[in-house]
């Protein structure tokens, strides 16, 4: 019984949070509600018995997406509403609509079909932190290694990228200097054709 | 689940939250007699004897202040941001053991409100999720000094948790488990069994690390009286700007819990003198936050980027590495 109650409480908090998501037009609501509706989302985790899931589930999707969005809504007024342009609302809807069906198709038919089997069912000796690890280290050593590597080469072209002009610091260097590498940077932009 | 399961958790519950809101309080009274004392002065004397009333002096104030919500600032988020710092402190507390399990008329007490088989992870994710009442806050103040000092702790908070995790995984490699019962029990043969003198790298890191997690002094930039104020809660007051302070020495005392679990020995074999050893051991972390505030001057935000990712990082990468590679070594010979 409690975990019907739970799961229905915490369906309605999910849905309603990613509800003012996608429907808010401030933007502080819109990321403080998708770090709440990333929190819910951990407690269907929790119900099905995979504790270690749900806690990866909080520390990277709110722990560590979230906080690198709110990282990047520095930049801009959160405190202002956005007026956003919709140009063509009706197909806004249209393929709204036509993806939430598709979604909603996709995951109901094995369910309908009754070809729904776990492929690897939880072993009641082993907690489920070892069960995970065992999983990826024999059936899916090599997607893991996969995105072990994929994830070094975007940390090694993040700091290629944001690491061009770290030796020099504008802090340190005079008002003189600044100006001087700032109208040769305007000057080279000019040639490239950046406007 | 039956009834007197349901009642012991939330007598467990709330027996926790009001020791730790008025361990939060007290805390702030040991943290100015400390200081003074430090800087040879006498601290809060007027209130009470030896000023321990003060306590209760600021609570009143604190409860009975104005709730004042500034016209330009965007009110849902302004008002639950400190909740949110409050709240993530006292959930952290359902996965600590904060004694061993003992016998009271006839009924054995397991004090702990769930022993989650993953409960360092749970811990961790919640001192992560603390993050949103600064940031939050900050963001929702509309004060040039509450943002600066929310961009400065998502910073922080982002940079050192790599670090308390990469700290973490070295002695949890060696435990071969998350539960902190179950990584208590491991170090139950005494000094020699404990962690720290297996790991003393992690520990350091770790402890570093904790400074910066709960805002402490060398690491102070998210709220730094001296260049932006009270950072993000420069526009609060009253009960609002209460819980951020809750929310912050409830902090300081559980990562002084997990510090003393995971590194210390916890509570050792779970007699008397272990509980003891436990408080002993959260009492000296608690006092080591107030030493350093008093020793130590602020370190700057660039400074305090370098050593996360220059030079802590690599150490707690290195320290995983060789730990890996001392493990492997020796279950091959035996």
């Amino acid at each position: 019984m409690f975990e019907a109650i739970a799961f229905y409480l915490f369906a309605a908090l999910t849905i309603g949070m990613f509800t003012i998501t996608v429907m808010t037009s401030q933007a502080l609501y819109a990321l403080t509600a998708m770090a709440a509706g990333m929190i819910f989302i951990s407690a269907f985790f929790f119900i099905l018995g995979a504790d270690f899931l749900g806690v990866i589930q909080i520390i990277v999707y709110t722990g560590a997406v979230m906080a690198l969005y709110a990282f990047g809504m520095m930049f801009f007024d959160t405190t202002r509403t956005m007026v956003e342009k919709r140009e063509n609302p009706r197909v806004i809807f249209l393929l709204g609509v036509l993806a939430a069906t598709l979604v909603v198709f996709i995951l109901i038919s094995p369910i309908v079909s009754g070809h729904l089997e776990a492929r690897y069912p939880i072993d009641a000796a082993v907690g489920n932190s070892q069960a995970i690890g065992m999983i990826l280290f024999t059936k899916y050593l090599v997607p893991f290694e996969v995105a072990a590597v994929m994830l070094l080469v975007a940390m090694i072209a993040g700091i290629v990228l944001a690491g061009k002009k770290m030796d020099k610091s504008l802090t340190l260097m005079a008002e003189e200097e600044i100006a001087r590498i700032s109208a040769i940077q305007t000057s080279q932009d000019a040639k490239e054709g950046v406007h | 689940m039956d009834g007197a399961f349901i009642i012991e958790t939330i007598v467990k519950i709330v027996v926790i939250l009001l020791v730790f809101s008025a361990l939060s309080g007290f805390g702030t009274y040991v943290e100015r007699k400390v200081l003074a004392f430090m800087q040879r002065r006498l601290g809060p004397m007027h209130v009470g004897p030896y000023g321990l009333l003060q306590v209760a002096a600021d609570g009143i104030k604190l409860f009975t202040k104005e709730d004042i919500i500034p016209q330009n600032v965007v009110k849902p988020i302004f008002k639950i941001a400190p909740v949110i710092t409050a709240a993530t402190a006292f959930m952290a507390a359902a996965a600590i053991p904060f004694w061993p399990q003992f016998t009271a008329f006839g009924y054995t007490v397991h004090p702990i409100v769930s022993d989650i088989n993953v409960g360092i992870l749970y811990v961790m994710a919640m001192m992560a999720i603390g993050l949103y009442g600064p940031l939050l806050g900050g963001m929702a103040s509309a004060n040039k000094w509450s943002l600066l000092s929310a961009a400065r702790s998502a910073a922080v908070f982002i940079s050192y948790e790599v670090i308390t995790g990469l700290a973490l995984l070295a002695p949890l490699m060696m435990v071969g488990s998350l539960s902190l019962i179950d990584i208590n029990n491991y170090q139950i043969g005494g000094i020699s069994h404990w962690i720290a003198v297996s790991q003393p790298v992690a520990f350091i890191l770790f402890w570093i690390a904790a400074f910066a997690e709960t805002g402490r002094t060398p690491f102070h930039l998210v709220a730094n009286d001296h260049e932006i104020i009270d950072g993000f809660g420069t526009e609060y007051s009253g009960m609002r700007w209460g819980l951020f302070f809750i929310g912050e020495y409830a902090n300081m005392f559980f990562i002084s819990f997990v510090m003393a679990i995971v590194f210390l020995g916890g509570y050792g074999d779970g007699t008397i003198a272990g509980a003891l050893g436990l408080l002993l051991k959260v009492s000296f972390f608690f006092f080591f936050f107030l030493w350093t505030r008093a020793a130590w001057p602020d370190v700057r935000p660039d400074q305090l980027m370098r050593l996360c990712w220059k030079v802590l990082m690599p150490i707690a990468v290195v320290n995983v590495v060789i730990t890996g590679v001392v493990m492997m070594l020796t279950r091959g010979n035996g």
